[in-house]
């Protein structure tokens, strides 16, 4: 046996809590079902009124712009509503709210890791997101638009692999200006403009295909494309072939340096509570 | 009440919501410019999308401009005064409302007061600066007309914004977990507002620009001011309709707040 | 206003409906009767202790009086007013303090939201600034009166909770749990202002508490509510004398022993060597008892339990 059997066993009880950490907080989320019905309904109007427009833009421009149709646009519209919730474009304030009222000293000296902890809640409640407010618009959306849908059924592993990354760099982003809530002593008006910063960037106002092509470049350059424009691109078939490799891999890049600078961050942050005793 | 005196106790219920609010000054100024900060990213996506396609149904990008300004500020007011009637789900949900009961004003000017948050000014400047902008640079000879249909469709957008926050607040007196629900129209319905009502879909416009009727806050009178291109064929007349139609939402609003008190008083939760 | 009752229930009732979950779509309506015909007066200048156990049907009652809840049957009658229909009338001429909901502004200082206060029942100027430096003074309000209220101490911030009920001389105070969670020099503080207020302002004072003690020391006459109905109505004076005299000796023993057998005593409980000695205070005194006790056994400690209004009412029950 040796260490290597020690090891392996404390891996193993580490994933049990992780998954059981995430378990609970997918139930959590699961109990507000007026919320949740009422969150579908208004991201389906939104997606509504994105869709048109988009798709007068289409029209406008002779059925298609940048190399997207009336119903690619559609799509795009309707997928990134029901992103939202997923890859939490709005983020959640639950972090932040615990470093300003001070309760996370709590959570840090707690055994287990800050940072894992967290993720295992967030991607709990980011999988009943994606069931109850990530299918329905996209569905509602569909009875009155015409919608793409992927040419090959593989693409819908591919694109299912590209949301959890997603999911996962939406996490770090909001884990880092949470953590961030130690030094700024605010944390509303942060978070604030981290969502629509945020939301500009990934692609929720507009496609980032429709940017002029150097803001364009510019917004792909930057993580927060990853949360919803790489998804969607894998999802229309815009990435195909290497290209799909391509963009699983810039997901996957930013998840570990993003993930890195969460832990830079809360080592620093351990140490300044420790130092002025929180 | 009396006005005078009623408009002098607002001050002074405002003024404390402000003194409280500077307390926390970091926070207050940071709101304050994330406010401004979506509106203006909100904006640079209306300009991208006009540069792609210059000619919106017939519309100048100054006219877009024009008329998203005229459903921009009408909102921002309406949000820096009334939206705060957003909380009363809160003080429902915390048994608080009950307060508000106990004083011997309507719980309505209450609520707008003492939740006012002047943060929300940060919206309402970059659209007040779009709309200079517009009417500065717009093909049109302003005269009292154009000037006096302007100034009114302005108030009548605030007000009308106002009744739909009041009526969409007073949901949260039957279900207080739905009351998300109701950004479909407020948020929703001024995002339509943004591009003229001829880009929507038949029933999206039947919908949100007739039914809740949007259209009257900006996109009759900006194609009337403007003299804009008229796809929809609407008569040349109906601006005169839309302080009819203001005092009937205003009116519908109202009743549902006071409905909504009623319900209250007789659950108590 | 001054010969009629200042408060006047008959018959009040007021039922909820509350639905709850039978499978997955189905719910069950249940109606719930939390006010069961309720009738009582209160004189003007009276001070009334409105007293009963958690969900009782108290907090209703209160609400009903006040305005905020419509009474589902019955009449309903406060200071000539009926309650919810000119509630805003009503409110000018009432006060409310609420134990656990403040009604001061959080973030400001005290001083700030007796100002606002002003303004909003509009308080004729001189009377105001009369009845502020007389709170001021008798509720030694002085050194924390520019504190945010955030800032302040449970026992202070009623204070000020007191002094902002009472700023527009209404003639009738509705007081929810005003001592809930004080201290012994605050809930004395409180009553004192309280009984000062009633007879020097003539104001009538309707109290709900928890604390037998806020009653006997302030109230001539109590109600006792259970189950949305009226079990007791009578002065203080007497139910002491018919109920309130049954107190409990907590001793322990240095040694684990026998149940005690005494004239005037029986024994309740009896766990290790401790043991719960019941007694009518009308009868025997502790200072008998222990004296007793002591040339029984060797006693390590001693504690006497007050009665709680929530064993009064069960003992209600019984009798």
């Amino acid at each position: 046996m040796g260490d290597a059997g020690v090891d392996g066993a404390r891996v193993g009880a580490f994933l049990t809590l992780m998954v059981e950490v995430a378990r609970r907080s997918f139930r959590r989320a699961s109990h507000y079902r007026l919320a949740t019905a009422a969150g579908v309904f208004v991201n389906t109007v939104f997606g509504y009124l994105r869709a048109s427009v988009l798709v007068f833009v289409a029209a406008s421009s002779g059925g298609m712009v940048r190399g997207l149709s009336g119903s690619d646009l559609a799509t795009y519209a309707f997928m990134s509503q029901g992103l939202i919730m997923v890859v939490g474009v709005f983020g959640d304030t639950e972090l932040s709210d615990r470093i300003r009222t001070g309760d996370v000293v709590v959570d840090l000296y707690r055994p287990v890791d800050l940072q894992m902890w967290w993720l295992a809640t967030w991607i709990g409640k980011a999988a009943f997101q994606a069931a109850a407010r990530g299918i329905p618009p996209v569905v509602l959306g569909a009875i009155a638009f015409d919608l793409t849908w992927p040419d090959h059924w593989w693409l819908w592993l591919v694109f299912v692999v590209s949301v959890v990354l997603a999911s996962v760099v939406g996490f770090t982003v909001r884990f880092c200006s949470a953590l961030a809530t130690f030094w700024l002593l605010d944390s509303r008006g942060i978070d604030q403009m981290v969502t629509f910063t945020v939301g500009f960037f990934a692609g929720m106002l507009l496609p980032l295909t429709l940017f002029p092509q150097w803001l364009e470049t510019v917004a792909r350059a930057l993580p927060f494309a990853s949360m919803v424009q790489l998804p969607i691109d894998i999802y229309l078939g815009t990435a195909s072939g290497s290209e799909i490799v391509w963009t699983l891999a810039q997901q996957a890049g930013w998840c570990v340096a993003l993930l890195g600078l969460g832990r830079v961050m809360m080592a620093s942050a351990t140490r300044k509570v420790v130092v002025q005793g929180g | 009440m009396d006005s005078p005196a009623s408009l002098g106790l607002y001050g002074r219920l405002l003024g404390a919501r402000v003194r409280s609010d500077w307390q926390y000054r970091t926070s207050f100024i940071t709101l304050l410019f994330s406010q401004a900060l979506v509106t203006v990213l909100e904006f640079v996506s209306i300009l991208l999308v006009l540069e792609l396609v210059p000619n919106l149904g017939g519309w100048t990008p100054t006219e877009v401009a024009f008329l998203y300004a005229l459903a921009t500020v009408p909102f921002g007011m309406a949000d820096l005064l009334m939206s705060s009637v957003e909380r009363t789900a809160n003080h429902v949900q915390a048994g608080t409302f009950d307060r508000l009961l106990l004083r011997p004003l309507p719980a309505l000017f209450q609520i707008s007061a003492i939740e006012f948050e002047l943060r929300r000014a940060g919206k309402l400047l970059p659209s007040l600066g779009v709309g200079v902008w517009a009417v500065a640079n717009v093909d049109v000879a302003w005269n009292a007309q154009r000037v006096g249909v302007l100034v009114m469709a302005v108030l009548c957008g605030a007000v009308i914004y106002s009744a739909l926050w009041v009526a969409s607040a007073s949901v949260s007196f039957w279900a207080v977990g739905s009351r998300e629900a109701a950004n479909a129209v407020t948020y929703g319905g001024q995002a339509a507002n943004q591009y003229p009502l001829h880009v929507y879909r038949n029933w999206v416009r039947a919908v949100l620009g007739w039914g809740i009727p949007l259209a009257f806050v900006s996109y009759v009178p900006s194609q009337w001011i403007l003299d804009a291109e008229n796809p929809l064929g609407m008569p040349s007349n109906l601006v005169v309709a839309i302080p009819v139609v203001t005092v009937a939402v205003l009116v519908a609003a109202l009743g549902c707040w006071g409905l909504g008190i009623r319900h209250y008083q007789s659950t108590g939760s | 206003m001054s010969d009629q009752p200042a408060i006047t229930l008959s018959d009040i009732g007021k039922t909820y409906v509350v639905r709850t979950k039978a499978g997955a779509l189905r719910r069950h309506r249940n109606e719930v009767k939390a006010v069961d015909g309720v009738s009582f007066a209160v004189e003007a200048g009276e001070m009334v202790g409105y007293l009963g156990p958690n969900g009782a049907g108290k907090s209703t009652t209160i609400k009903m009086i006040t305005g905020i809840l419509t009474p589902t049957s019955g009449r309903l009658r406060v200071l000539g007013l009926k309650p919810v229909a000119q509630r805003r009338m009503l409110a000018k001429h009432i006060g409310v303090v609420f134990g656990q909901r403040s009604q001061l502004w959080w973030d400001l200082p005290l001083i700030d939201s007796f100002d606002l206060l002003h303004h909003v029942y509009a308080t004729e100027p001189g009377r105001h600034k009369h009845n502020v430096a007389e709170f001021i003074d008798r509720l030694d309000l002085g050194e924390f009166l520019t504190t945010p209220v955030r800032q302040l101490s449970l026992g202070q911030r009623m204070r000020g909770e007191l002094t902002a009920a009472l700023l527009h001389d209404p003639e009738l105070v509705v007081l929810d749990e005003p001592t809930i969670g004080l201290d012994v020099v605050s809930k004395h503080a409180v009553r004192t202002f309280l009984q000062d207020v009633n007879a020097q302002r003539g104001t009538t004072v309707l109290l709900t508490t928890h604390d037998l003690d806020d009653v006997e020391q302030l109230c001539k006459r109590m109600l006792i509510i259970d189950h949305g109905r009226v079990l007791l109505d009578q002065s203080v004076a007497d139910f002491k004398k018919e109920h309130g005299t049954r107190r409990t000796l907590v001793v322990e023993f240095e040694h684990v022993v026998d149940p005690v057998q005494l004239a005037h005593a029986t024994v309740a409980r009896c766990e290790g060597p401790q043991q719960w000695l019941s007694f009518d205070r009308s009868v025997t005194t502790a200072a008998a008892l222990i004296s007793e006790l002591a040339e029984l056994h060797a006693i390590r400690d001693l504690s006497i339990d007050e009665p709680e209004i929530e064993d009064l009412v069960r003992g209600l029950y019984k009798s």
